[in-house]
C-alpha cells in the first residue's frame, strides 16, 4: 500500500505539472498580451493632435467648378494639403505617397478623401488645378476660391504660405507649410503628417482610424 | 659621363613627375552620375523634376552650374528646404558643390533639377536627355527615366 503510493504520487504531478505549465504559459501569454495592449495602445505615426476639436467647415470651389465643403464629405478620412502644382518636387511627392497610401488600403480606401488646397489661385485655374489632381488619383480634388476665401481656411488650419519673388525662370515660388491634415469620420482634426511620412505609415495610421 | 646621363635622367624624370601631377591637378575632380529619374508629370504642367545620384571621385571638388535637356526650355539647380515649419523652394545660387571624394544625392524634398517649361509632358517609361553642367568636370550628358515616383 505504501509502495503503490509512492510509485503512483510522482506520475501524477509530472503530468500535472506539464498541462499547469502549458496552461498558465498560454494565461500568462494572454494577460501580457492583454496588459501590453492595454498599456501601449496603437502608437501613430503621424502626430497626434491633442483633444482633438472639430475641424472647422469651409467651402471652397472644387476643380470642377462644384462647391465643395467638409460636410459633404462626412463619414469619411478627410486629408488636406495645401500646395500648389507650379512646385515639381514637394507637392507631387506628397500627393503619389498619399496616392500609394490609398491604394493600399484597398477597399477601405474609398473611406479617403483626398483635398489639396491651391495656395497659388493665380496659377492653378480649375482646369489647371483639374490636370494635375486626376494624374496623382482620379478620387483626389484640388479646391480654389478668391485669395481671401484660401487665407481664411489656412488660417483655420495652422497653415502658412508666402509668395517668394524668387530669381528663377518660374516667376515668383511659393513658400508653405507642406503637412498634410487628417480629418477623421466624425469630423475631428486627429492627425498631422509632417513632409516625407512614409506612405505605408500613413496608411497604418488611416487604416487604424478607419477599423476602430 | 654617367654622372652626367644620370643627372639628364633625374631632371626628366623630375620634369616628367611635375608635368603629370599638374595634370592630374587639372582633371582633379573625376565625376559620375547615377540612379538618374525624373518624375512623370500632369498634362498641364509647366514643371517638372529630375533626380540623380552625383559622386565625385577626384581629389578636388567641384561644381554643379547648371543644366539643359532636350526637354525644357529651361533648366535650373533648386533646392527645397524647411525653414520653421514652411517649405521652401530656390535655386542654388553658385552651384551646387561636389566635395572631392563627395557624394551628393538629388532627392525628393531636396536638391532636385528643376525642368521648366516642358516641351511635352514627361511619360512613364521614356527617357529624356539631360546635360549636367559642371564647372571643372564640364558636361556630363544623362539619360533620364521617366518614372511615376
Ligand atoms: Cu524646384
Amino acid at each position: 500500500m505504501n509502495v503503490e503510493e509512492s510509485t503512483r504520487a510522482p506520475k501524477r504531478p509530472t503530468w500535472f505539472f506539464i498541462l499547469w505549465a502549458v496552461f498558465s504559459l498560454f494565461l500568462l501569454a494572454g494577460i501580457v498580451y492583454l496588459a501590453w495592449s492595454l498599456l501601449n495602445p496603437y502608437s501613430f505615426h503621424g502626430v497626434v493632435m491633442q483633444s482633438p476639436q472639430k475641424a472647422r467647415d469651409f467651402t471652397l470651389t472644387g476643380h470642377n467648378g462644384q462647391p465643395v465643403s467638409l460636410k459633404d464629405y462626412s463619414g469619411k478620412i478627410i486629408l488636406i494639403y495645401f500646395g500648389y502644382t507650379t512646385c515639381p518636387d514637394v507637392c507631387p511627392t506628397t500627393l503619389a505617397d498619399l496616392h500609394t497610401a490609398r491604394e493600399s488600403l484597398g477597399q477601405l480606401g474609398d473611406q479617403v478623401q483626398v483635398f489639396m488646397v491651391t495656395v497659388d489661385p493665380e496659377r492653378d485655374t480649375q482646369a489647371v488645378l483639374a490636370d494635375y489632381m486626376s494624374h496623382f488619383d482620379s478620387s483626389f480634388i484640388g479646391l480654389t476660391g478668391s485669395p481671401e476665401q484660401i487665407a481664411e481656411v489656412a488660417t483655420y488650419y495652422g497653415i502658412y504660405y508666402e509668395r517668394a519673388e524668387g530669381n528663377s525662370t518660374l516667376g515668383y515660388l511659393m513658400d508653405h507649410t507642406a503637412t498634410v491634415m487628417a480629418i477623421d469620420q466624425d469630423g475631428y482634426l486627429r492627425l498631422v503628417f509632417p513632409f516625407g511620412t512614409a506612405a505605408q505609415d500613413i496608411a497604418d495610421d488611416l487604416n487604424y482610424l478607419l477599423e476602430r | 659621363m654617367s654622372t652626367l646621363r644620370s643627372r639628364t635622367l633625374i631632371a626628366f624624370l623630375l620634369l616628367a613627375t611635375i608635368v603629370l601631377t599638374s595634370c592630374q591637378q587639372a582633371s582633379g575632380s573625376k565625376i559620375s552620375a547615377s540612379d538618374a529619374w525624373g518624375r512623370s508629370s500632369p498634362m498641364m504642367a509647366q514643371t517638372g523634376a529630375m533626380y540623380v545620384v552625383i559622386e565625385n571621385q577626384g581629389n578636388e571638388s567641384d561644381r554643379l552650374i547648371g543644366a539643359a535637356s532636350d526637354a525644357a526650355k529651361t533648366v535650373e539647380v533648386h533646392e527645397s528646404y524647411m525653414e520653421g515649419d514652411m517649405m521652401k523652394m530656390r535655386p542654388v545660387e553658385g552651384g551646387l558643390e561636389i566635395p572631392a571624394g563627395g557624394t551628393v544625392e538629388l532627392k525628393p524634398g531636396g536638391y532636385h533639377i528643376m525642368l521648366i517649361d516642358l516641351v511635352s509632358p514627361l511619360e512613364v517609361g521614356t527617357k529624356i536627355k539631360v546635360t549636367l553642367k559642371f564647372e571643372k568636370a564640364g558636361d556630363v550628358p544623362l539619360e533620364v527615366e521617366i518614372r511615376e515616383q
